[in-house]
């Protein structure tokens, strides 16, 4: 009877998962959704306690209180601009719970003398421990590069993918190995090392612009190893969850490397831009770039009809996105239309620039994605690019010699004025050249993305 | 028994594809911190192994993914719905143009 309700609280749990995930097709509906998503997660818990096999309480009730004290401030007082790395380091933390309930599942059965274990579940328990490590070092590798306290810039050494390559290869051979004789500890617990490293020199070389890649895809093997938890002890909540969120990760990185024209093997193994930048930037200043001043951008802005405002990475590094929203309503309450074309991969994550853009209070329907807005550059009379650089560069539209040439961009060359705000000259993340900066309509506004767009809305005001 | 899980397996991963394809980009950062929560389902698998007295390091190891299963729950949801609190589509100083 226990067992019972218990298997009916995880079946509830799992409808009320994927009607959570299904309301989030619209802004309107996903909240609601979600919420009833958190009391499936609360009756799957509480039919968890009801178990046999659950003899003690203590140490699950301190956990659960920890996990609660920590996990609150972690979801209510981190900021939109560190979402990033919160949503890397819980890709770290989900994945260690898995890890470390495979490996004491292990220990259980070949240290509390229950036996063996079938090659089928010795397997599962092999991909949980594979997946887990790997996703814990690597998500707190991305974790380092987004909080700023590893470079962000690809760290990369001759002969790395050979090296990558191979360790991958010693991680299978120990997984193979554990399968055929599942008591040879030794196996399993280098596996698990093997595993952590092959982590850390994956996410190594990967460069902060290539990063909503990277955690969707670290997404994607949390999710796989919650999955694999579930096929070693046999319960079919874990299983589904799992795969729901593998699907997810799996989806995005698919969306994210589409965006950026590249693959999979590519991101991973490819160090975008690690070789060239000091070269790069040395080269090419010969081109002629106008600079203009606050006062003349804002007159543009000022008697524009309208305007697209694209943001990127350096709104988020200048936390810009208020400022920009108060800037939009001057322009607004003045005749104009203004409106925000989001690149996929503009940011470190999926939807970075939404959020932050949300958070300032603008409107989701005035934000339109690359394939909506595209169309719209050539009636536009002033595109206002904010921190963002290879999303908009038009090499990527016509020289087949750029490394970014096929990524899909923003035609903000397109429209009659484009006005960029950009630290300096220095080249984009990629170190790539961008054409946009030096085209006859275009004007550069110096300075940090916040401190001129205050200038901006000033001048906009008495205009 | 394992053709089962696999059928439940590919059942879901099937059924996530489906409804996650819909999701707008508006809201991928969303959905990567619910999925995020909702995989802090591991926590039921951590309980059992925090509570099934199989020696003190199996407990101990049991305790921890509880600690960090239930520190994702928490903050993960907490976090999705901050988030999902701010999309709004009204417009206090224009008509809202509303899109497809």
């Amino acid at each position: 009877m226990r067992d019972q309700i218990t298997e009916f609280s995880y079946l509830a749990a799992s409808v009320l998962f994927i009607l959570g995930l299904k309301s989030l097709t619209h802004p309107d509906r996903a909240r609601r959704g979600m919420q009833q998503a958190a009391v499936g997660m609360l009756l799957a818990v509480c039919g968890t306690l009801l178990k046999h096999s659950i003899i003690d309480y203590r140490w699950i009730f301190i956990g659960l209180v920890l996990g609660v004290l920590i996990g609150y401030p972690l979801g209510m007082w981190v900021p939109t601009t560190a979402l990033p790395q919160r949503i890397a380091a819980s890709l770290s933390f989900g994945a260690l719970a898995s890890t470390l309930v495979g490996i004491s599942e292990y220990h259980a059965v070949y240290h509390g003398g229950e036996g063996t274990i079938a090659p089928a579940r010795m397997a599962a328990l092999g991909f949980e421990v594979l997946l887990g490590a790997l996703t814990v070092t690597g998500a707190l590798m991305a974790f380092g590069k987004l909080q700023e306290l590893l470079p962000s810039r690809p760290i990369t050494y001759r002969g790395q993918n050979l090296v990558n390559i191979a360790l991958f290869g010693v991680g299978v051979v120990l997984l193979v190995t554990c399968i055929a004789s599942p008591a040879s500890a030794w196996a399993f617990y280098s596996m698990i090392g093997v595993a952590a490293i092959v982590g850390v020199l994956m996410v190594i070389p990967i460069g902060g612009a290539d990063m909503p890649v990277v955690v969707a895809l670290l997404n994607s093997y949390c999710g796989l190893a919650a999955s694999a938890t579930g096929f070693a002890l046999g319960n079919s909540i874990l299983i589904i969850c799992g795969a729901l969120d593998g699907a997810s990760g799996f989806l995005l990185s698919i969306l994210m490397s589409k965006a950026m024209n590249r693959s999979f093997a590519n991101v991973l193994f490819g160090a975008f831009g690690g070789t060239q930048p000091a070269a790069a930037s040395g080269g090419g200043t010969a081109l002629p770039v106008r600079a203009i001043s606050a006062e003349d951008a804002a007159i543009q802005l000022a008697y524009a009809q309208r305007v697209i405002i694209i943001p990127g990475y350096g709104m988020a590094v200048a936390q810009a996105q208020h400022t920009v929203r108060e800037l939009a309503e001057l322009i607004e309450r003045r005749g104009g239309e203004v409106k925000y074309a989001i690149h996929p991969v503009a940011g470190r994550m999926p939807g970075h620039m939404n959020v932050l853009l949300a958070e300032a209070n603008v409107p989701y329907d005035r934000l339109y994605d690359m394939d909506e807005i595209n169309g719209e550059f050539p009636q536009t009379d002033v595109a206002l690019v904010i921190g963002a650089n290879d999303v908009v560069n038009p090499a990527a539209r016509e020289d087949p010699s750029s490394p970014i040439y096929g990524m899909p961009i923003l035609d903000a060359d397109k429209a009659k004025h484009v006005i960029v705000l950009k630290r300096g000259m220095a080249a984009g993340f990629a170190g790539i050249e961008n054409v946009l900066f030096h085209a006859p309509a275009t004007s550069m506004l110096f300075g940090d993305a916040k401190s001129s767009l205050t200038k901006l809305v000033s001048e906009v005001k008495s205009a | 028994m394992l053709i089962l899980e696999l059928y439940v397996f590919v059942l879901a991963a099937f059924v996530g594809y489906m409804v996650i394809t819909k999701v707008p980009p508006l809201l991928h950062t969303p959905l990567m911190s619910a999925t995020n929560a909702i995989s802090g389902i591991s926590l039921v698998g951590s309980m059992v192994a925090a509570g099934s007295r199989h020696g003190s390091l199996a407990t101990a190891l049991g305790f921890i993914a509880v600690v960090c299963a239930t520190t994702n729950i928490v903050g993960g949801f907490l976090i999705t719905d901050r988030m999902l609190k701010m999309f709004r589509a009204k417009d206090s100083h224009a008509a809202p143009a509303k899109k497809g």
